[in-house]
């Protein structure tokens, strides 16, 4: 039995996607359409909001091994982690001139003062720091964050988008709500079967998604699930079963994810790309949109190193997610100075110790192209989780 | 050639505000080592963004956290306290202040006069314009059973205070701080008396503000970099709307204009500056753990810090801000809007660029700290603009907090004297 060559060509254009610096795709719908497009940098932003007003939301997420960054180095000092140089590298080469707008959620203080470093070095264009609340009551966080929804809207309309409609951000929401189930259902298969979902693919699928409209996003996961589900080629190894965690914002590259596999490392949950996820059920579509997206974030989102946990236990989150998704080890994968990834670890650390659950760390940078340290570290770890752990 | 110059070498007699000063943090610790005993409540808290008039308002004593990790560096602890908490599991790469202080407390959490510090009874995140606070706390939270208040300042993105932040900073407070406070105090919120506090508070900064605007004067009276270190000291801690701190920034206030009168240069560790060679404005937080090594560094060259920003991490009042006890919520949230790392990358370049035009200054300079992103990320872009405006040189030095492995003297000292030399070979007349 041959595998689908549908699945070979979806995840080749995944890829021409993923490595398309220039953001053809962003370009060919602006052509198409006369509508803006605006970049958003990792986590979440909401997505909804700028479709319903005709913006088309472009996903960032740094550059990867492949990406010569000349300029961008002389903005940053070697202490400050790899994201914001490439970042900034795109800006000035030009290969982001699409953009319309750039929108910098509350990551941490590098992402934030990018977001002023943006405003002067690209006057022409919408930069909004999306400071989402910390607090999490509907009248406190909620208010303030429903003001700045609103002021984006604003913002937007004034640049030429739609006026917000209640009735086109419901719609907007039903969309979005489809996107994400279909990648939760990509997520709870490979949890079941990661031999038929390998990270290394799911991911390149989850980051050429970003630069699509929804309706192509959604048609992508819907038809990379059908095709993985039915493609009976794919046949499980005896690998360790982990849970990924720390790479949220700076993405390690491509040949990183393939190493911890090859190590023998089935990943069966990790938080790339979070932003399809982050929101974690749907959105109701009926009342108050607006409100509906401001209690989304509040209620119902990730677990995350940038948000303040307000009650619970630091970890909690992570415990839960490698139980259920029957995790047999955690690898802790954060970029080199990423304050929230590794001001976070040791608490972390602490509760996966407390749970039992055998665990690795190791940092990486977007632009890493050396993977033998950690493919060994991997390994190491991989084989004593298969020989040592429980059973 | 340059002319090496040095403070006459006396023995440094210590003026009255010093003594003062020196007096308020040693009684303030007493109480801090005695709470124990005497019931006196604590709370740990942050400095930019700090709530002290309301904390003074509940009767309860502020215990600051990055003030601990800063004295432990000049007392030559911090190594230590860093390398514990890196066995503990804290990554190399984060901020070296979160590292030393849980060193500390993993090692007694003894505090800069040798005594015990208690426990805290409350934590009060103010999560103003580094988002390492909200972190540091997250990990103090599971080291004490108490609870935990917190205040998320919003970013001024665009550099204006909006109305809707403004509020949320407010209801906050009148939500979420002020309850938990009631709590631990067993007291009732009394707006009078926080008023009064506020009250003291603007008349103190009045007098702050005089003594950082002397350095507009030529010679310096002050440096407004290592020597405002201590001045603003009391009013970014624990003492802005006490009664001790207006006494104290009076006192400080009538010493320099004595010192002005006499057309003094700034006191140095080493006396008096008798000559003022260059006149800079530094961005960054000093380095703590050589920090005299440092300041002399400049002292040897004749070079006068006449502005800095590390000078307004605690507040902004050089632009107008006053605490204003008519609307005393309303203005502690001005406050916290307004600290300086709170400020947009643009806001800052503005600032930084005014500083050196209002204070005459030769140059700028920027020591990038490798443990504050909140302070470090963008400054090469801030080192450009500035130039760019200011039409005067910028230097660039690297350093760290109070992590002495990224203190490199030689190489300072090597960038420091390069950088003085430009500066006197582009003075008109000078051998460029």
């Amino acid at each position: 039995m041959s595998a689908d060559p549908r699945l070979a060509a979806l995840v080749d254009r995944a890829d021409r996607l993923y490595r398309d610096y220039r953001l053809s795709s962003v370009r060919d719908w602006k052509a198409r359409t006369g509508g803006l497009a605006v970049g958003y940098m990792p986590i979440y932003v909401p997505r909804e909001l700028l479709h319903a007003q005709g913006v088309l939301p472009v996903g960032l997420m740094g550059g990867r091994d492949d990406l010569e960054i000349i300029k961008g180095d002389a903005y940053y000092q070697s202490y400050i982690c790899h994201i914001p140089r490439s970042t900034i590298e795109l800006g000035l080469n030009g290969s982001l001139d699409c953009l319309d707008g750039m929108l910098f959620p509350a990551i941490c203080d590098v992402i934030r003062n990018l977001s002023g470093m943006w405003q002067m070095l690209f006057p022409g264009m919408l930069v909004r720091y999306l400071d989402v609340p910390q607090n999490f009551d509907r009248d406190l966080g909620g208010r303030f964050y429903r003001d700045d929804l609103e002021q984006l809207a604003r913002d937007l309309a004034a640049r030429g988008a739609a006026p917000l409609d209640a009735d086109a951000l419901r719609h907007s929401i039903s969309l979005y709500n489809e996107d994400r189930r279909l990648v939760r259902e990509l997520y709870a298969l490979r949890g079941r079967a990661p031999w038929k979902v390998p990270t290394h693919e799911l991911y390149m699928v989850l980051r050429a998604a970003l630069v699509l409209p929804v309706e192509e996003s959604t048609a992508l996961f819907r038809t990379y699930l059908e095709l993985v589900t039915h493609d009976d080629t794919r046949k499980p190894l005896d690998q360790a079963r982990v849970l990924l965690t720390g790479s949220f914002c700076e993405q390690p590259s491509i040949g990183l994810i393939r190493t911890l596999e090859r190590a023998g490392c089935y990943i069966v949950d990790d938080d790339f790309v979070q932003i399809h996820r982050f929101i974690q059920s749907d959105i109701p579509v009926d009342g108050d949109p607006v409100e509906n997206l401001v209690v989304a974030f509040l209620t119902d989102a990730m677990a995350s190193p940038t948000r303040y946990v307000e009650t619970g236990v630091k970890g909690d989150d992570l415990i839960r997610r490698a139980e259920e998704g029957g995790a047999e080890g955690i690898l802790f994968c954060a970029a080199s100075f990423c304050d929230p990834a590794l001001l976070d670890q040791p608490m972390l650390v602490k509760a996966v110790e407390r749970r039992g659950f055998p665990w690795t760390a190791f940092k990486f940078s977007e632009n890493s192209g050396q993977f033998q340290v950690i493919r060994e570290q991997a390994g190491t770890f991989a084989d004593s989780i298969k020989l040592w752990s429980g059973a | 050639m340059t002319t090496r110059q040095t403070a006459t070498p006396v023995d440094v007699q210590k003026d009255a505000s010093q003594v003062r000063q020196k007096a308020m943090i040693a009684r303030h610790f007493d109480r801090l080592a005695a709470a124990p005993d005497t019931g006196e409540k604590t709370v740990y808290t942050f400095v930019p963004g700090n709530l002290t008039e309301l904390l003074l308002s509940f009767d309860i004593l502020p215990v600051l956290p990055e003030i601990n990790a800063l004295q432990s560096a000049m007392r030559g602890k911090s190594a230590e306290y860093i390398s514990v908490a890196e066995k503990l599991g804290h990554s190399e790469d984060v901020c070296t202040y979160v590292k030393s202080d849980i060193g500390m407390l993993k090692s007694g959490n003894i505090g800069p006069t040798g005594q015990r510090l208690p426990n805290p009874d409350v934590l009060l995140l103010s999560y103003t314009g580094c988002f390492t606070f909200m972190k540091w706390f997250e990990l103090l939270r599971e080291e004490y059973d108490c609870p935990v208040a917190m205040l998320h300042v919003p970013y001024q993105a665009d550099g204006r205070v909006t109305e809707s932040m403004r509020r949320y900073v407010v209801d906050q407070l009148r939500q979420k701080v002020i309850p938990v406070l009631e709590q631990a105090t067993g007291r009732a919120y009394d707006e009078d008396r926080l008023r009064e506090c506020l009250a003291r508070s603007a008349e103190a900064e009045d007098d702050l503000v005089w003594v950082l605007q002397s350095a507009r004067h030529t010679p310096s009276p002050i440096d407004a970099y290592f020597g405002a270190v201590y001045y603003v000291g009391p009013i970014f801690s624990s003492f802005r709307g006490t009664p001790d701190a207006v006494a104290y920034y009076r006192e400080l206030r009538a010493e320099i204009a004595e010192r002005i009168r006499l057309g003094q240069g700034p006191v140095t560790p080493d006396g008096d500056l008798e000559t003022e060679r260059f006149r800079i404005v530094v961005e960054g937080p000093p380095n703590w753990t050589s920090f005299r090594q440092f300041w002399k560094m400049f002292v040897d060259e004749g070079a006068v810090a006449v502005a800095s920003t590390y000078a307004k991490v605690g507040g902004v009042y050089d632009t107008g801000f006053r605490h204003d006890p008519s609307h005393p919520l309303e203005s502690l949230a001005d406050y916290c809007l307004g600290c300086y790392t709170n400020l947009s990358l643009p806001s800052r370049i503005d600032l930084l660029t005014r500083y050196v035009k209002e204070y005459s200054a030769d140059g700028f300079l920027i020591n990038s700290v490798k443990s504050c992103n909140s302070f470090s990320a963008g400054q090469l872009h801030i080192l450009r603009e500035v130039e760019a405006r200011s039409g005067r040189p910028g230097g660039f030095i690297e350093s760290d907090l109070v992590d002495p492995r990224y203190f490199s003297a030689a190489n300072i000292k090597n960038r420091l004297e390069s950088y003085f030399q430009m500066l006197e070979q582009k003075r008109p007349g000078g051998a460029a």
